[in-house]
């Protein structure tokens, strides 16, 4: 059977690797290519980069760290961060990249997301869709890194997402984002019972117990983080060994 | 030398990295002289089955690659979409003509319960042994596959490896010289680097008849 999926995300910004909460209060937290080396070197089953780099001079760092991690890894890579053209996927996938994330460009033009799942496949698109709680069980989806509200909600703007093509839906909360204090499992839940594409989970991970809750009690089929391999003594062997005693089928 | 053929379907980065790091002598190209000249060939791919064999046609390399592979029976290791191709017909977006060099249709996922694409790391069932499995642990048969569309075949002679996501669908192909293969081995960590070397090293045995 199909493995739980658990993915470390990469946060970049100016080719070094940041950490935030809640969207905000970045931190240095390291070298990329070093911690993607040690992630590889864990068997990790996918490593997500996303940029965060604010100039478009600077964003070729970002393409020099997929450049060289994927020289000497040979594992699944997703990339994504302010791709507004088929032409910067194209780059991306280049670099080595075998999926893409695409957020606010996909809100604002949504048949950019068609474009790029009729060129690459609909396999290769990831829609990342950042949401926020705004009252009891509902939330909103925000776009340009949770600076901008769309009035979308994050369920019905995922099955959009998909009709136009993409092959892969990854929601993060930004309320629970950086905090460690586990996913916000109301929010997933909303959207895996909306898509039939697999749903990675982001945004709140502190403990191997809360990937265990998204993926048994939301329905999540992969679950992502940051903060819990940065700032605490987990890793991703542990997470996984912890998560297969829970009794989900993860890889060895 | 390797050539690993480029028909514009696709991340080859990550195959001709792997191959270079295993101390193959690679080169990634779609000129039919670098096709004709090579030892081994690998076929990979993702994207669209209609696209690839216009890709394929538009490029003049179907002759070239009938050549190499069934006269020459020159090895082969097809992935992904690559593996697809090497079948008679595909269904995706239409109905289109694949290589046709083993028996079998390409079909869509056909499943109630479980999400596609089927993305991850999925654990294959051998048929038999294979010359490109040799040196896989029993305990640890992961591979990492993405795709919404698989082989089905009645040809269970060519069967590899079958893996179960909803039921069991083909995984792995393999005919004389030619291997194929659904995951993507060049995404699969020490057993795809396992895969690839057993293919750098693979000796075609001639076909008894």
């Amino acid at each position: 059977m199909l493995k739980t999926r658990l993915i470390p995300i990469l946060l970049l910004k100016n080719g070094r690797m940041v950490k935030t909460i809640q969207f905000d209060k970045l931190r240095d937290v390291g070298h990329p290519v070093k911690a993607a080396m040690v992630y590889d070197a864990q068997n990790v089953d996918e490593l997500i980069f996303l940029d965060i780099t604010a100039t478009e001079e600077n964003r070729s760092t970002f393409f020099d760290v997929i450049q060289q991690v994927t020289e000497e890894s040979f594992m699944p890579f997703t990339a994504g961060g302010g791709l507004r053209t088929v032409d910067d996927i194209r780059a991306l996938l280049n670099a080595g990249a075998d999926k893409v994330t695409l957020n606010t460009e996909a809100v604002r033009r949504p048949e950019f997301i068609t474009e790029a799942a009729d060129r690459f496949g609909n396999q290769c698109i990831v829609v990342s869709i950042d949401a926020r709680r705004v009252g009891y069980k509902k939330y909103e989806v925000y776009i340009n890194r949770g600076r901008e509200a769309t009035g979308l909600n994050p369920a019905a703007w995922a099955q959009q997402a998909v009709l136009h093509g993409a092959g892969e839906i990854m929601i993060t909360s930004i309320d629970h984002e950086g905090t460690m204090e586990g996913f916000d499992l109301e929010l997933i839940q909303q959207v895996t019972s909306a898509v039939a594409v697999p749903v990675i989970a982001h945004g709140g991970a502190g403990t191997p117990e809360h990937f265990v809750e998204a993926v048994r009690d939301a329905g999540a089929h992969a679950v992502a983080a940051a903060s819990i391999f940065h700032f605490t003594d987990q890793n991703p062997i542990k997470a996984r060994a912890h998560m297969k005693r829970a009794g989900l089928d993860v890889r060895r | 030398m390797i050539t690993v053929v480029d028909y514009g379907m696709g991340n080859l980065r990550s195959v001709y990295n792997a191959l270079n790091l295993l101390g193959a002598e690679v080169c990634v190209s779609d000129k039919p002289e670098d096709i004709l000249s090579a030892d081994r060939l690998v076929l990979p791919g993702v994207g669209a089955f209609g696209r690839a064999m216009d890709n394929l046609r538009q490029r003049g390399l179907i002759s070239v690659l009938n050549e190499k592979v069934l006269h020459q029976k020159t090895p082969i290791l097809a992935i992904c979409l690559g593996m697809q191709l090497l079948a008679e017909e595909g269904y995706e977006h239409g109905h289109f003509e694949g290589l046709g060099w083993i028996r079998g249709t390409v079909r869509h996922f056909e499943l109630n319960q479980l999400p596609v694409p089927h993305v991850g790391w999925n654990e294959i069932m051998m048929r038999a042994e294979r010359p490109l499995f040799k040196g896989l642990a029993s305990s640890n048969r992961e591979f990492y596959f993405v795709h919404s569309y698989h082989l089905t075949t009645d040809d269970q002679s060519i069967i590899a490896a079958t893996a179960d996501y909803g039921y069991e669908f083909v995984c792995a192909v393999h005919h004389e010289n030619i291997f194929g293969t659904q995951f993507h081995p060049e995404k699969s960590q020490n057993n795809g680097l396992t895969l690839l070397r057993n293919f750098m090293q693979w000796e075609v045995q001639p076909a008894l008849c």
